[in-house]
């Protein structure tokens, strides 16, 4: 009786589970390496330095970042600029301060303590100047798609012709990963659109993984830190429970021999 | 209980302890008779009140730096998290220790469910208990609104909606608890207020809770009585201390692998993203823990019966004590018991991963089945079962099973009314 009835649940749910596999299908994101990831993941600092150059020549005209400091650009577990490079960095850009004694804002060279410069006064002029879409803040972004460096890596590489008869707006191009097929960002990304300074070859392909790994670390700065926790954290816990496990064992033994 | 009255050494000890009895009560705690046969199910208890503790330690850092407005609570998560020293891993922990917390919770809800430790005389732990989940839950719900997230604020704006479903007087509720005529700043910061105090009530039951479980002892896996104290017994310091210890560090080294190695996996991702009240998200989902009830509250085509359902599915929990009619405690001893735990076991799986999708096609109509078959296993399997079940006969002590093996007819207890239902 009892095992009919276990048989019966099993089929019952079998059935149920295989109705449900025919959900929805998307293009898989184009499979690349990433170094930060698994249990010693870290950045690497050339595609960190790489992927800074990508943001700010090509990205941080419409994107802003603004969780990020200049300082972080040279700290520990970043692309760990030198602080003399890092200084011109910030002096180059205009920061809006204020207001001084007579009571007027006025600008001034960035410092190191300084919030990157967002590109647009604010929200609106940001989307009134891309076609009605607003450029999400880049901060985050990483963390705020599933899969967000893959996705990101593969939305970069992702322009490409529509399908046949497919019907576009004007100012919105087709892109395979994006939700929708449809994106109001233009492709920014082309061959030897940039020139590393280490000499690596620019191809769209370097430039969208370095790019994804930058966006990553400004998402998750403390990444490597916690890893590295993380590691010395789990081994001392793993050492603490053989000692108590093996102490237990010790302790329970009057127990079980005190018949 | 039957220990022996205790009375300090010290003179000094003797002067307080007449006054205030705490010396007694930490007498108490350490020789507290335990049965000596409890298996690891029975470590969560101890588990949950470290993570109790946890939330509110970590909580209490968290809340130095978080600004509850609509228009900062967002930035100051990330301030937190990049400019607080270890930031990061308090707000890491606090968030998937919320989730250890829940896992820890329902694995101590289905042990009380397998082994009948809400039966006589235990009923009052266990709605002490129920009380304590409910406010966790709220407490759970309210702080995932905190950070201000897409998923924060539309799953505030879906559950606070839900009071819109009260007849006549629900919009003036949903009015009355945004503190306004939408969700923004007035909700957060009464939300985060509560989110601050209901840990505390929460404190509150566990001290009534472990109250109520010290009157007549904790149950164990045969389910019998036993006597307290006796051979079956050992005192929980240090016997029950150190493998409730030892099970904490195994717990901890899993909390960890989350909160280190996948900090973000049990969250979603669109709560990166400011909340929007112009942007719907396309799936709006509460975190995981609270997903089963998110699809019993689907499930009911009515947004009304929707609510009412919902809540009754937690509320027949209370009646459990009631609408079990069996005599013997523990499932080891009632083979399709047993059977049918399991069977609830995945039947809230399942509504998890309904609640999970989108309520259209099949996943509602299984999201249908599975709540229908949720309330009959507590108000027609249970009562019927322990009515019909024969069960198997049980042993006359724990020391039995645990140092013999196997109970056998002959070590049972004679007790009429379990005779009755015995065969073999
Ligand atoms: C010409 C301005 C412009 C530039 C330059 C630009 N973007 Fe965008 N980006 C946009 C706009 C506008 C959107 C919003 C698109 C939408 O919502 O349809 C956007 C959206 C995005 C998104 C989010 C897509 C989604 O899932 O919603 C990502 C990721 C992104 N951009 C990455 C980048 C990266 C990386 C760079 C630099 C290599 C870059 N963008 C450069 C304008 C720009
Ligand atoms: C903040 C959450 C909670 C804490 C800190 C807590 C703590 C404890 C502790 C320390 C014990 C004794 C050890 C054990 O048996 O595991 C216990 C027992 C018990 N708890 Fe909880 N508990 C919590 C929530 C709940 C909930 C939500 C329920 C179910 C509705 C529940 C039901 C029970 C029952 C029935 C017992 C008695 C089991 C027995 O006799 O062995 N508890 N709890």
């Amino acid at each position: 009786m009892i095992n009919k009835l276990k048989i019966f649940f099993v089929i019952l749910i079998f059935l149920f589970s295989s109705g449900l596999k025919a959900s929805e299908k998307k293009t898989p994101f184009i499979d690349t390496n990433w170094n930060f990831k698994g249990i010693f993941g870290k950045f690497d600092r050339g595609e960190l330095r790489r992927g800074y150059q990508v943001y700010s020549e090509v990205c941080s005209g419409c994107h802003s970042i603004s969780q990020l400091s200049y300082r972080n650009l040279y700290e520990k577990g970043g692309p760990e600029f030198s602080i003399e490079n890092v200084k011109q960095i910030a002096a180059s850009f205009d920061v809006l301060d204020g207001p001084n004694s007579d009571g007027e804002m006025f600008t001034r060279p960035g410092r190191l303590p300084d919030k990157f410069v967002d590109p647009y006064p604010n929200i609106e002029s940001a989307i009134a100047a891309n076609g009605g879409a607003y450029p999400p803040d880049m901060s985050v972004l990483a963390k705020a798609r599933k899969d967000g460096p893959a996705y990101i890596y593969s939305l970069l590489q992702g322009y490409v012709e529509p399908p046949k008869g497919y019907e576009l707006d004007e100012g919105v191009y087709y892109n395979k990963y994006m939700d929708g097929n449809q994106i109001k960002m233009p492709n920014v990304l082309f061959d030897d659109l940039v020139e590393y300074e280490d000499g690596t070859k620019a191809t769209t392909e370097q430039m969208a993984k370095d790019v994804s790994n930058f966006l990553m670390w400004a998402a998750e700065p403390n990444l490597e830190e916690r890893h590295k926790l993380g590691f010395r954290v789990i081994l001392y816990l793993i050492i603490l429970a053989l000692l108590v496990y093996f102490s237990m064992n010790r302790l329970w033994s009057r127990i079980e021999s005190k018949k | 209980m039957s220990e022996e009255k205790y009375i300090p050494k010290s003179k000094i000890g003797q002067w307080f302890d007449s006054r205030l009895p705490l010396l007694s009560l930490m007498h108490h705690l350490r020789d507290y008779p335990t049965p000596k046969n409890l298996n690891y199910w029975w470590t969560f208890g101890a588990i949950l009140t470290f993570c109790l503790i946890a939330q509110i330690i970590t909580g209490l850092v968290l809340a130095m730096h978080y600004v509850a407005h609509a228009d900062l609570a967002f930035e100051s998560v990330e301030h937190i998290m990049r400019n607080v020293n270890y930031g990061w891993l308090i707000r890491y922990f606090h968030a998937n220790g919320s989730s250890m917390f829940f896992l820890a919770v329902y694995i101590h809800i289905f042990r009380a469910l397998f082994y009948g430790s809400y039966k006589s005389p235990r009923e009052m732990i266990w709605i002490l208990g129920m009380l304590i989940y409910i406010l966790m839950m709220a407490t759970a719900f309210m702080g995932y609104v905190l950070p201000w997230g897409q998923m924060s604020f539309w799953a505030a704006t879906v559950i606070t909606n839900l009071f819109s479903a009260i007849p006549f007087i629900g919009e003036s509720i949903v009015t009355w608890l945004w503190g306004g005529y939408s969700v923004d700043s007035p909700m957060l910061t009464r939300f985060y207020s509560l989110h601050y105090l209901l840990p505390f009530l929460i404190f509150a039951l566990v001290i009534l809770h472990i109250w109520a479980l010290h009157i007549p002892g904790n149950n164990n896996p045969v389910g019998i009585d036993i006597k307290q104290p006796s051979k079956d017994t050992v005192p929980f310091s240090p016997y029950i201390a150190v493998k409730d210890l030892y099970a904490l560090i195994i717990f901890l080294i899993i909390t960890a692998g989350f909160v280190f190695f996948a900090p973000n996996i049990l969250s979603h991702p669109d709560n990166y993203i400011k909340a929007n009240p112009l942007v719907t998200p396309t799936h709006i989902v509460p975190e995981w823990y609270l997903l089963p009830f998110y699809a019993i509250l689907r499930a009911v085509p009515s947004k009304l019966g929707g609510v009412i359902v919902m809540f009754a599915s937690l509320f027949i929990l209370m009646f459990l004590p009631w609408l079990d009619t069996s005599k013997v405690r523990s499932a080891v001893f009632k083979p399709l018991s047993k059977l049918f735990f399991w069977v609830l076991v995945i039947d809230v799986v399942i509504l998890g991963y309904i609640g999970a999708n989108p309520p259209e096609g099949l996943y509602l109509l299984i999201g249908r089945v599975a709540t229908i078959y949720y309330f009959l296993h507590f108000i027609l399997v249970l009562p019927v079962l322990g009515y019909k079940e024969k069960t198997i006969p049980l042993p006359i002590s724990i020391s039995d099973p645990v140092l013999g093996g196997q109970p056998n007819i002959s070590t049972t207890r004679s007790r009429e009314d379990i005779k009755e239902k015995q065969h073999d």
